[in-house]
This record gives structure tokens, sequence and C-alpha cells, in this order.
């Protein structure tokens, strides 16, 4: 598919596919086997800067546009999707950092982050908040030069690694986000083994028992940790994920049409067989509208266009359903062979599920896009409205 | 970039309150309308349509409450 890319876009593609290839594919099967990440690999990742790609040079990062970005996170979604977590919640505390920290904050914590010398993870989720994020129950008490957290996380993305946690907790004055280390004395970290997907994504359950955190690691006013924190960071992790379900899809299709050609059945080639053929015409078109669609974000983001928030909504409850799709497909092209452990089909099948969930399930994308289209209807009448006014008028 | 602010964020709020006549000092937050990505939205149609940056110390939600906080705040950016 021909991007029409410019030449920075493709130079940063090119070399995110170069890695992925070289450093993250081969051994994608085995932190998925392992359920972790070996501190050496992203070390190695952190020491090539894949982890401040997207941070501003003003602060040692990649200062990646948003289409190179985005096609960067495609080629690691294809590699790895545990990987391409990693990349999606760090980057979502940096870029609520980077827009809503204080000077203070942004110097403190941005290098850093964008070295991958200190790892941040995003600690919204809760036993009873997921989808709901108004409902968190973690309890920021206003302390003496700062707040005291109560509450519990679960299903903290690279919990197990990470050195900083964004907090999402409810203050007397309202949602407050907070950077907690992982040092911090009253925290307690622990693991979550065994999830459906995206296995090697180190999952953990946070406590948190009188954890003491000091103002100048409260980030923005509370009353906005979630409107405007909160909604920062989840948008960043939108597109990241849209991204990453577009690379799934390429790898599905990628294995599914080599296995097509390959393999026979009844003396022919799967490829040669119509059924299998609609199979792999459908993945290839479902690849192409999610990448278009992720494109488009891509470049509204660029224009700093508020559209651009609803269009990577568009995009990721696309590219995620797609994916699952895809990688559904995927499995039956490579029949028994695709159940099993090991098999990059098998293990897309199980990380695609996790992206119909991640960053807004399905139905919650459904609701917005639906008040998207019903505020368009609604602009479009009083468009229509105000035209009859001033016909009548003259 | 636009002079005229309070028409300007009127016809961008206008999408979000269909059937309802906002006026200047309605509180937009308490009329049930907007959804979890408005807040975001609206700070990015600030900031591009009146060429202002809305930083951690402007984030005070009486800032964007209504019409007319919004015009004062615009104008306050742009002194």
């Amino acid at each position: 598919m021909e991007l029409l890319l410019d030449d920075a876009a493709r130079s940063a593609q090119a070399r995110a596919r170069t890695f992925v290839d070289r450093a993250v594919m081969p051994f994608a099967a085995e932190y998925d086997r392992d359920q972790r990440v070996p501190t050496e690999h992203v070390q190695a990742l952190a020491a090539e800067g894949w982890l401040g790609k997207d941070i501003s040079s003003e602060y040692g990062g990649g200062g990646l546009d948003p289409l190179s970005f985005g096609l960067t996170i495609e080629e690691f979604g294809r590699g790895c999707s545990s990987i391409r977590s990693l990349l999606t919640v760090h980057g979502m505390v940096t870029c609520a950092l980077a827009r809503w920290g204080s000077p203070a904050q942004r110097e403190r914590f941005l290098p850093p982050f964008a070295r991958g010398a200190e790892l941040a993870a995003l600690a919204f989720t809760e036993p009873s908040s997921g989808t709901d994020l108004s409902g968190v129950s973690t309890h920021a008490q206003a302390a003496k030069d700062g707040f005291t957290l109560s509450g519990h996380k679960l299903w903290i993305t690279f919990g197990q690694l990470a050195d900083w946690f964004l907090v999402l907790a409810q203050s007397a004055a309202g949602p407050v986000t907070l950077l907690v280390p992982r040092s911090a004395p009253g925290l307690r970290i622990t693991p979550l083994p065994g999830p459906l997907g995206t296995r090697g994504s180190m999952l953990a359950e946070l406590g948190f028992e009188a954890c003491f955190v000091p103002s100048e690691q409260v980030l923005a006013k509370p009353g906005l940790g979630l409107s405007l924190v909160g909604a920062t960071a989840l948008d960043h992790g939108r597109f990241t994920v849209a991204w990453g379900c577009v690379g799934i899809m390429e790898a599905c299709l990628r294995h599914s049409a080599e296995h097509a050609m390959q393999r026979k059945q009844f003396g022919a080639p799967l490829a040669e067989h119509q059924l299998i053929r609609r199979l792999l015409s459908d993945m290839t078109t479902s690849l192409r509208a999610a990448r278009s669609l992720c494109l488009h974000a891509a470049r509204l983001r660029a224009a700093l266009h508020h559209d651009s928030v609803t269009e990577t909504s568009v995009a990721k409850y696309f590219a995620a359903q797609a994916a699952m799709r895809a990688a559904a497909d995927a499995v039956q092209i490579h029949g028994a062979l695709g159940c099993q452990p090991g098999q990059t089909v098998e293990r897309c099948f199980r990380d695609a599920k996790v992206m119909e969930i991640i960053e807004g399930t399905n139905e919650m994308h459904q609701l917005m896009i639906a008040d998207l289209s019903l505020q368009d209807a609604a602009q479009r009448r009083g468009m229509a409205e105000a035209a009859r006014r001033a016909v009548g008028g003259t | 970039m636009s002079t005229d602010i309070k028409p300007t964020i009127h016809g961008f709020l206008a999408r979000f309150f269909p059937g309802y006549q906002l006026k200047d000092d309605d509180d937009i937050f308490s009329l049930g309308f907007v959804n979890s990505l408005f807040a975001l939205k609206l700070v990015m149609f600030l900031e591009s349509e009146f060429k202002i940056q809305v930083a951690q110390e402007d984030l005070d939600i009486a800032h964007f409450r209504s019409v007319s906080a919004m015009d004062h705040f615009v104008e306050r950016k742009r002194a």
C-alpha cells in the first residue's frame, strides 16, 4: 500500500521496521510464553530512543510528528503487542506530563522518560472502575504539602517494571492525577500473571495505604485530573492502540498469505480456494481502511485540530474490531496450526481481543461516535434553520 | 484568527447542545450534554481558534464554565 509519505515519515518507518525485525519480532513468542520482557531488552529499546520518540527534542526525545510516530507504532504492533503496550503506557504518561505538567515537572521528568532511564505507567483502572473512570474510588486525602493516597489499582500495564505511576484518584476538589514513584512508602506492587493477551505486558496490582505524595508530584489542579490530564493520556493511548492494531493486521495478513501459498489441500494451495481468497481480500481491505483512518487521525493531530480527538476514537474503534476479525480469520486459514502456542497468528488472536477492551471498550467508542453523528445532524439542522430564517427575512 | 470571541465560541458549542439555545452565562458542564472528550476538544478549539496556549496555571474549570468566562479568559490570554 503506497502511503505517499514525506521523507521524514518514510525514514521513521524504515528505522522502526529494521529495529522491530531485528530486536523485537524474534523474541515476541518468548515474551508471550514467559510473560515478561527482560530488563536488558527494555534497556535496548531505551538505548535506541524508542521510549521517547514522541517527546520533544527540547527534553531529549525524538520529536517525531504524529504521522511518523504512528507509523513507528504500527511496526512495533506488527512485531509484538506487549512491547507496543510498553510504548503506549510510557507515552500516555509522558504526553500528559508534556501537555499539563508545570515547567519544573517537565524538567524533572521528561528527560529521564525520553531516555528511558525511568519507565512510567498509567494507574487509572480499579477493580470496580474501568470504562467509567469517574467512578474511581482511590482516595487522595489532602495533607500538609501534598496528598495521602489509599485504594487499589488493577491490571496496570508494565506495573511490574515501571519506576513511576500516574495515578488517578478522587480528592475533595474532584479527580486528581499524581505521580507516584515505585519506591513510595505505602505502595505495594503485586504481579498479575496469566492474562489472555499481551501476556508480556507485566500486569500488576497496586495497593496504596497511607501513601504520601508531595504537592510537586500532583499533575494539574485537582478537579481536572480526568477531564484534561486523563483525557490527554487516553487520547494518546487510543492513537497508539489504533496503530498497533494496524500492525497486528499486517502481521496476520503476511502470515496468512504466506501460509495460503504453501499449504496444499485437495491438490491445490489454499490460495487457490475461493473461500480462503475471500478471507484474504477482507483482511486486506480492512487493513487498508484501518490504516487510512489512522493516517487521517495523525494528520489532524499534526494540525492540532480539535476533531483529532474524535477521529482518533473512530480509528481505534474500527482498527480494534478489524484486528480481531483479521486475527480470527488468520487462525482459520492456518487451521490446527493456528491454534498452536508459539504461532504468531495464535498470539495475535489473543492480543487482538485485548485491543477491543483497552483504552475504551468497543461499546464506549460506539457511544462517543454516536454522539458525533448526532452532533453533526444537529449542526446540519441548525444551519438549515438559519438559512430558512435568512431567506424569510429578506 | 477570530476576533469576535463570543459568536465564535457559540458556533463551536452549538453542535454539542442540540435543540438548546445556549446563553452566555449558562454553565456548559452542568447542562448534561457533553461527554468525556468534550473538555479536551474545547481546550484544543480555544487554542487553535484564538492562537493562545492553555497552560497548567490556566487549568481552572471556572475559565471554561460558560461562554462569558471563556470570552474573558481568551481576552486575558491575548492581552
